[in-house]
């Protein structure tokens, strides 16, 4: 029952908006990739291209090989979940499952039985009888998953489905997203602007940016490796420090640095730094001064000053009463290779400070 | 709908001092007064007569009097054909609206509006005025020709258009406040998602969700079909309305307890409307 599914040049205009601007990826059967990407960059309408809501100007979606852009929304094999609560609000959360097995005109038990096992599936065995407006936001999903999955498609889509739970619920229920789709092996698009959501659970994050695709990869590679500056920025948090590249190595902040991959031609560039990978130790002689420090429970982001301009450093939680703002502190980064782009940053360069006076 | 799940029912604050629950019971007196007197007056003019005291003969005088059942039997079919018209006109073409052309909204809601301002007189001068040159201009037309075609003395289909453009904000408003109560492009989606052809989308998760902005739409029709006299007198037929107050001219006592009668007619159509329509959603 799983399938896979490939976006061809896919191309879509809204007036003088660009959603889709030849977008190109090809997921594997089975696979579960986040389609990731601040609002407007077009994630949303490729997945409604997938479920046949939108039509492409150009290109072409395939799934298993054969073209579907031109099939009608109801003849494809693509299960859907809304960001909004889509569950028919005249019919309890059995009826709302069994729906599609109605619209096949499936027998009434042989319906029910499917539907009550789909409620278990997802939790929810005891609540087949209730309506809509009798459940939960985060209860809704769960049927609306369990709708989505009665007729076994052959793609499972997902166009931020979680978005409108409250943190906690939002946690767990991807959780459970992600343990059903291992166990049933589904193709799964997710749709999220929340990155944190789509590191957690895809095989693959797809960044979007302007309707073209930045970065497809796993998580811990578009994370650690983004492959522009634009998804740098977009996942995670970047510090951008002033650098002076020589060989393949970058002086920045004092201290010597392998880069990573490709450097731009130039010298001065921009080095790109998690704030993770920033390290804050107290020392009244430091030069460096701690400006603000807030409290995450398990990290503590701090707003370091330095000589040469700002930088953010994540600290454990524990280290919030030794970093109080105001505290001298020395800035250490990570010795391991950093990624290096193109200069955009104005502040002077303190590379030429020694190491140990920052 | 969903935006009403989850909220923690809201306690009541600690009664408030007897003084509201006065105020409550006087503005509800002079409501019930404002209502009630002339409908007892009307009743009581009815029944009874300085000569013959309390006697219900006008109620008995109704059922034989000429024309009351013809009438009303008219007016009755013209409702059910105008509540019929007007819904298959208005719930297609606002779901298209919504669904495909929304920028066109605002241009629908001033047309459907539009009848509002117009008032019946000039409705139904206009509407004359172009039935006699009509027939001179658009007789070679295939359009004039159906109308020709399906003109029935006994059941005036000019009236079911006329009355179609009358009840057309009535209409409008009641299933525009029905659609704005679900996510119609989401739901639409939902279900052809799921298979779910135009026609089972339209009958299996519109209409069934729009249950009560289609009862009031048709009940404000009815009740507006029922009580329209302009149109219909100048053009010369004798529904329901026509007929009350041709009567009433020749015999007094009777065309009130006959507006009598349509009033409790009225309430019992709201009463069953309304009663199914709650007894459906108990379920």
């Amino acid at each position: 029952m799983t399938a896979q599914v490939e976006f061809r040049g896919l191309r879509r205009v809204f007036g003088k908006t660009v959603a889709l601007d030849g977008f190109d990826l090809t997921i594997a059967p089975g696979e579960f990739v986040a389609l990731l990407g601040p609002s407007g960059c077009g994630k949303t309408t490729a997945l409604r291209c997938v479920a046949g809501f939108e039509r492409p100007d150009s290109g072409a979606v395939l799934i298993d090989g054969s073209d579907i852009t031109d099939m009608p929304a109801n003849k494809r094999d693509a299960g859907m979940v809304f960001q909004s609560y889509s569950l028919f609000p005249n019919l309890n959360a059995r009826d709302n499952v069994a729906f599609g097995l109605r619209v096949r005109k499936v027998p009434v038990a042989t319906r029910r039985t499917k539907a009550d096992e789909l409620l278990e599936l997802v939790g929810l065995p005891s609540h087949a009888d209730r309506f809509p407006h009798q459940l939960s936001g985060g209860q809704q999903q769960r049927v609306a998953l369990a709708r989505a999955l009665a007729l076994e498609p052959r793609v499972l889509l997902l166009d931020e489905p979680l978005s409108a739970l409250d943190a906690k619920v939002r946690v767990s229920l991807r959780e459970e997203i992600r343990r059903l789709q291992l166990d049933l092996g589904i193709t799964t698009i997710f749709v999220t602007h929340d990155q944190e959501e789509a590191l957690s659970i895809a095989d693959r994050v797809a960044v979007l940016r302007n309707g073209r695709l930045e970065q497809c990869g796993p998580p811990a590679e578009v994370y650690d490796r983004p492959a522009t500056p634009f998804v740098a920025e977009f996942v995670g948090t970047m510090n951008h420090l002033a650098g002076h590249v020589s060989g393949d190595q970058v002086t920045v902040l004092g201290q010597l640095l392998p880069v990573d991959g490709e450097a731009p031609g130039t010298l001065e560039v921009d080095v790109l730094i998690r704030p993770e990978a920033v390290q804050v130790t107290p020392a009244p002689e430091g030069q460096a001064e701690v400006i603000a420090a807030s409290f995450r429970g398990a990290s503590v982001r701090l707003r370091v000053a330095l000589s040469g301009g700002e930088v953010m450093a994540d600290v454990p939680g524990h280290e919030a009463v030794r970093l109080v703002p105001g505290t001298r502190v020395t800035v250490h980064l990570v010795e391991r290779p950093v990624l290096v782009a193109e200069r955009t940053v104005t502040v002077p360069s303190p590379a030429t400070e020694p190491a140990d006076a920052v | 709908m969903a935006a009403l799940t989850g909220l923690e029912p809201v306690t009541a604050p600690a009664p408030a001092p007897t003084r509201p629950r006065v105020w409550r019971g006087v503005v509800f007196l002079l409501a019930a007064a404002y209502f009630l007197i002339p409908l007892g007056a009307s009743l009581w003019y009815t029944i009874y007569t300085p000569t013959a005291g309390v006697s219900f003969a006008a109620y008995g005088e109704l059922l034989t009097a000429e024309g009351f059942g013809s009438s009303l039997l008219l007016s009755m079919s013209l409702a059910v054909a105008t509540i019929v018209l007007v819904l298959l006109l208005t719930l297609p073409a606002m779901l298209a609206v919504r669904l495909s052309a929304p920028r066109l909204r605002p241009v629908m809601e001033v047309l459907c509006t539009l009848p509002l301002v117009v008032p019946p007189i000039t409705f139904v001068a206009g509407l004359t005025t172009s039935l006699r040159t009509g027939t001179d201009v658009l007789a070679p037309t295939p359009f004039w020709a159906t109308l020709i075609a399906v003109q029935n003395p006994a059941f005036p289909l000019v009236l079911v258009l006329a009355y179609v453009v009358l009840v057309l904000p009535f209409v409008y408003r009641s299933l525009d406040a029905g659609l704005r109560t679900m996510d119609v492009r989401t739901l639409v989606e939902a279900a052809r998602n799921l298979g779910a052809s135009w026609p089972h989308v339209l009958f299996r998760v519109i209409i069934p969700n729009l249950r009560s902005a289609l009862a009031s739409a048709s009940f404000l029709t009815l009740a507006l079909v029922l009580g329209e006299f302009t149109v219909a007198r100048l053009l010369g037929y004798q529904p329901f309305a026509v007929w009350i107050v041709t009567i009433s001219g020749s015999e007094g006592q009777l065309s009130v307890a006959v507006s009598i009668l349509s009033l409790l007619l009225i309430w019992l159509l709201l009463l069953a409307v309304s009663t199914a329509f709650s007894g459906r959603k108990r379920k």
